[in-house]
């Protein structure tokens, strides 16, 4: 009996430490960084094509007051509500001080600057797939907007959710940190709007369904289902018929900078925050999406109901 | 003056009507209402980026239709018929129905500039009908969730 009881103490040991070392956050060094300043410019259109104002500009800013990221927009999901953090150059409140690999961290590993994990609701799974240099620009950028005071009340989540270590169990299972690959014999065209949509343009974290962990389900990429938020449906994106199969590249492109769909019904809810920040790509950047959303698989979309086809 | 008075007229006898069927079925009233809408979209927004060649009868009858359609539309939208019928009608309808009869509203002010800027030409209606179809969207983004 005392055998099985301290081979039994053993692998609890074990397995703690096992856990321990799977869930340490991972994250990139200083000196792995490259050493070309962020350039303010290139950072700006990052911010467009990345979206973070949709999330953590105040709730309901319009225009110039968009770019003031005080935080705060609450995120109702089947794990509890996420409150947007203040990521202003605001000292105190926000995110001024970091350091370039402090923020690189953050955006592409989901790790704070005191080695605490991220919850997924912030892209990063995404972000990960990301130029390291365009994080760089992107940081200098940032730092040029107001810093903004404001108090973001804490995420509200059931208890086992309020431990951030277990964050790396669920990073450990579905995140691989790796960059972003291009497919051979995709033309160029394809390839960055993969790199657009996958990367800073952040599409799957709604348009992917998730399963009952909240981690993508990768067989069903960009075919929508029921919204995590509310009680409408996020759209298939797909070439399918359930999706964008019946819209021309054109179609895309245009949806993106005017907010039409060939319709002329109109995109609704928080696609109109995303369209509004596709509007300042350029024409060849929404032409790029489009190539590429046409170009992967067809899914359809399982959420419907169907009539049995005739 | 005296043309446009007969319009407002005929459109609120429209209303009227339409309100009497509404209150049948609110819900397939205003989603036809709204079909109605998308019809003369496409239309004017044909002519408004190049697509159809302008003719200024065409475009006022689009954009006059849309006006009409904005007049009134939150009478669509009585309380128990917040669910039901594929609706995709955001509960903030109800809880901001000050909020959606000022958008309703500022759609009904852009449209009919944009019925009066139909008679003068391509260039004059292009400018206020892409200000008439901010509309869309701005109202879309609050009100409503898509379904399918």
């Amino acid at each position: 009996m005392r055998g099985f009881l301290k081979v039994f103490l053993l692998l609890a040991m074990a397995g703690a430490a096992v856990f321990w070392y799977l869930t340490e956050p991972k994250v990139l060094d200083a000196q792995s960084l490259p050493t070309t300043p962020g350039d303010v410019e290139k950072g700006k259109y990052i911010f467009y094509a990345s979206g973070c104002a949709s999330c953590h500009a105040a709730p309901d800013a319009k225009g110039e007051e968009k770019l003031a990221l005080a935080g705060g927009h609450a995120f109702k999901t089947p794990f509890g509500t996420f409150y947007a953090p203040n990521i202003s150059p605001d000292e105190e409140d926000g995110i001024g001080g970091w350091s370039d690999v402090d923020f690189v961290n953050a955006v592409m590993r989901g790790v704070s600057p005191d080695g605490q994990h991220y919850y997924p609701a912030f892209p990063y799974m995404s972000y990960q797939r990301m130029n390291v240099q365009e994080v760089i620009d992107l940081k200098a950028y940032m730092d040029t907007l107001p810093a903004v005071k404001s108090q973001v009340p804490d995420h509200d989540l059931p208890l086992p959710f309020r431990f951030r270590r277990g964050l790396g169990a669920w990073k450990f299972l579905f995140m691989d940190n790796k960059p972003f690959k291009a497919v051979q014999g995709a033309s160029d065209a394809v390839n960055r709007g993969a790199y657009l949509v996958t990367g800073p343009g952040h599409c799957g974290e709604c348009h992917t369904p998730r399963n009952l962990l909240g981690g993508p389900e990768t067989d069903w990429q960009l075919a929508g289902g029921p919204a995590p938020e509310g009680k409408g449906v996020i759209s298939n994106i797909t070439p399918h018929r359930d999706g964008i199969g019946d819209w021309s590249e054109a179609d895309i492109a245009s949806s993106l900078e005017t907010g039409f769909t060939p319709s002329y019904d109109t995109f609704g809810g928080s696609m109109v925050a995303v369209q509004e920040n596709m509007a300042h790509l350029s024409a060849e950047d929404r032409a790029a999406i489009a190539a590429y959303l046409k170009s992967v698989e067809p899914r359809p979309s399982r959420w419907k109901e169907r009539k049995p086809e005739k | 003056m005296h043309i446009l008075s007969k319009f407002a007229a005929v459109t609120a006898l429209t209303v009227m009507s339409t309100t009497s069927f509404a209150a049948d079925d609110p819900i397939a009233a205003r989603q036809n209402i709204m079909k109605n809408v998308g019809a003369a979209m496409k239309a004017a927004g044909a002519m408004a980026t190049g697509k159809a060649e302008y003719d200024a009868l065409a475009a006022e009858l689009a954009v006059r239709t849309i006006n009409s359609s904005a007049i009134g539309f939150p009478m669509f939208f009585p309380k128990g018929s917040e669910t039901g019928g594929d609706t995709e009608a955001a509960p903030a309808i109800w809880s901001d129905m000050e909020g959606f009869s000022k958008s309703s509203a500022q759609l009904a002010t852009d449209s009919a500039t944009a019925t009066e800027a139909a008679k003068g030409g391509m260039d004059t209606f292009k400018g206020a009908f892409f200000a008439m179809a901010k509309n869309c969207k701005a109202c879309h983004e609050k009100f409503r969730i898509k379904k399918n």
